[in-house]
């Protein structure tokens, strides 16, 4: 077999912001994945009945979940913005390399701001849990 | 040496268009989730309470039950495309990648599945 280029080799591309932006996108896909077997559980739990359903809320209430879901809740978002971000850039638009720059830290702006924002709604002290 | 011209010979043997499926579909319903998580999100914030008897009252209302339905039937879709691309570009060694890949197909056809049948058995379901 001849010794062919493969891709992506994460170890020869120089560090750049749109390395972190792209493994970022594909990392959140990944959590996303794997969170929605949790979403899948827990609508399982309700199907099962009112006992299924406490029992399930017990586990899924437990301490040890809270960072979890708050890097569900941050994959979610940064996954939403960025895929339109891919999205706008479907359509033709924004691929310069000035513009790219600056939808970049617009994503990680706005991603980080609802992050912050959900966060305290939905995992925040006024907020009982799921 | 053939007689036939360049053009006829590769006539009806051309690319079936098929080649960008794949991305096509992540794309088709990339944007379908958009409206799709927004509206899950935003309906389960809604309401006041996440205890049994709400969230039941909540999945028996039509709306709700079809939005989820398309939410996770899109979402399993849109999941399995993403894990494939992922798998093709790192696990390497063609049994272990084939093995993946089938494994990853059939577990979202299941997890889809299982979730639609969780939210139909809820919102068609008779007593509590």
């Amino acid at each position: 077999m001849p010794e062919r280029p493969l891709s992506p080799h994460l170890s020869v591309y120089k560090f750049k912001y749109t390395l972190v932006t792209s493994i970022s996108n594909r990392f959140a896909g990944l959590v996303l994945s794997v969170g929605f077997l949790i979403l899948v559980y827990w609508l399982g739990s309700l199907a099962a009945g009112a006992r299924a359903y406490a029992q399930a809320c017990g586990i899924l209430s437990l301490g040890v979940f809270k960072p979890i879901y708050l890097l569900l809740l941050a994959a979610f978002v940064y996954h939403l913005v960025a895929g339109v971000r891919h999205l706008v850039w479907d359509c033709g638009l924004g691929l310069e390399r000035a513009s790219a720059r600056r939808s970049a830290w617009l994503v990680a702006a706005v991603s980080i701001a609802l992050t912050l924002i959900l966060a305290y709604f939905l995992l925040g002290p006024g907020m009982h849990t799921k | 040496m053939s007689l036939r011209s360049p053009l006829g010979r590769i006539l009806g043997r051309g690319s079936a268009k098929e080649g960008v499926h794949h991305w096509w579909l992540q794309r088709l319903t990339s944007v379908a989730l958009v409206p799709l998580s927004i509206g899950f999100v935003a309906s389960l914030l809604a309401l006041p309470a996440l205890d049994y008897a709400s969230l039941v009252a909540w999945l028996r209302q039509s709306g709700t039950a079809l939005g989820l339905i398309l939410f996770v039937l899109v979402a399993a879709r849109h999941s399995q495309l993403g894990m494939r691309v992922v798998i093709e570009d790192y696990v390497h060694g063609e049994g272990l990648k084939t093995v993946a890949l089938v494994l990853i197909d059939y577990a979202h056809v299941l997890i889809g599945v299982a979730a639609v049948f969780a939210v139909l058995k809820v919102a068609l379901g008779g007593r509590l």
